[in-house]
């Protein structure tokens, strides 16, 4: 599907006509839960591009140079998931290490990570559509890169409603997912813009 | 015969842990928790697709709370999580083997929306808030409440969306051929409006305590 694409286009697909959550609905949970403060929905979109990225790559070449010669491809679910989980806590200490100043922005939120859809979702997409690793790596930055924009977004118009009159069932998780779904169509504006999906 | 008296039986056990019919809509995951509204709702255009992945989701839902709770006392705290999701994993690839072998068209529509499974809140939460601390029978029965209540939410909106986007019910058209179809109902912001009025009346009846912001 996507051979032979120009991995900058892939990295602009992935960043706004097909964005992560805006199209493809990844990682909607943290999406609403941490966007209601755009201090903290900046260092979780932050860390989210990080880990994709990387992780896209990784998983790149376990799936390619591990799993496929073993004829292992059905475990892929199992084996991304544990790549994952085991490249955030690698982060995680490399972090603490390194940089306290750092790991009190980004710490908290590395551990929602794992179990962010966005994360196995962008790895399962590169998977399904034939990546190269350049295009993988570019497409893991683009998807997160899309993520990010979309949660700044949100919480930066999430403060703007904290003074305004709305009815009390929708207010929380109704207005934000109306907000959402119209950040959405507005995304749509974007589709033609680069010939891939 | 036999089959309909153990069905009654389960049906009273079910009702006697009333935890079964409040997670379906008092306490539906969804509506009042929150939680798990990730990726499902991509393939929420189409009725045959959504009921596909319901099912695959209250099958991963209870058995993965059964054998976490099974594993409960000989799993280490520290390290309990990633042994929740190895257990969700392991069942999400049966899922996910079965509808490539039985039915690959639909497992080709779904993508890796199948595989998201894993990473569905909903099913760690259970995992994690109920499992944990109770015996194998109520966590199966919990997980498996919670998955309904969850593919309830899932049908409704595919339901709207598929009667509005494509004018039919699973593949049956039922508005006139006249009608007109709406485009935006196919199209991803949809779900997120259709969610959102779901959440407004699910809300209202019971006047619940207004979300935080």
């Amino acid at each position: 599907m996507g051979v032979g694409l120009n991995p900058f286009v892939i990295m602009i697909a992935a960043a706004l006509t097909s964005n992560m959550i805006l199209s493809n609905f990844l990682g909607m949970c943290s999406f609403i839960a941490v966007s209601r403060d755009l201090k903290t929905a900046n260092g979780l979109g932050l860390a989210v591009t990080f880990v994709l990225t990387f992780t896209s790559v990784l998983n790149h070449f376990v799936y390619y140079y591990v799993l496929v010669p073993l004829g292992l491809e059905y475990l892929r679910f199992i084996v991304f998931i544990v790549v994952i989980a085991a490249f955030v806590q690698l982060l995680e200490m490399v972090i603490d290490r390194f940089s306290p100043a750092l790991y009190i922005s980004l710490g908290i939120f590395l551990p929602l990570i794992t179990v962010n859809c966005a994360i196995l979702g962008g790895v399962l997409f590169m998977i399904i559509r034939d990546y190269s690793a350049m295009q993988g790596l570019l497409f893991g930055f683009g998807s997160g890169a899309g993520w990010w924009l979309a949660i700044i977004a949100l919480a930066a118009i999430r403060g703007r409603l904290r003074e305004k009159d709305i009815p009390p069932q929708l207010n929380g998780t109704g207005i934000t997912l109306i907000i959402i779904g119209i950040m959405a169509m507005a995304f749509i504006g974007f589709s033609g813009m680069v010939p891939v999906r | 015969m036999s089959c309909l008296r153990s069905l009654e039986y389960w049906v009273k056990k079910m009702a006697d842990k009333k935890g079964f019919v409040e997670n379906l809509w008092k306490n539906n995951p969804v509506l009042v928790q929150i939680l798990g509204i990730c990726s499902v709702l991509a393939v929420t255009n189409d009725l045959i697709n959504t009921s596909i992945m319901a099912i695959g989701l209250v099958f991963v839902t209870g058995l993965s709370s059964l054998t976490v709770s099974f594993l409960r006392n000989r799993t280490p705290r520290n390290v309990r999580m990633i042994i929740q999701v190895l257990i969700i994993a392991s069942y999400v690839v049966m899922v996910d083997t079965f509808l490539k072998a039985y039915l690959p068209d639909v497992s080709r529509a779904l993508g890796p929306y199948v595989g998201l499974i894993i990473t569905n809140c909903i099913i760690m939460g259970r995992a994690e808030a109920y499992a944990q601390s109770h015996g194998p029978m109520d966590s199966f029965i919990d997980g498996v409440s919670s998955g309904i209540g969850y593919g309830l939410v899932i049908l409704m909106i595919a339901f709207v969306r598929e009667l509005l986007g494509f004018g039919s019910i699973y593949g049956v058209r039922l508005l006139p051929e006249t009608s007109t179809t709406w485009t935006i109902m196919i199209m991803p912001p949809s779900a997120f409006f259709v969610m959102a009025l779901i959440i407004w009346i699910a809300r209202t009846p019971f006047n619940k305590k207004p979300g935080k912001r």
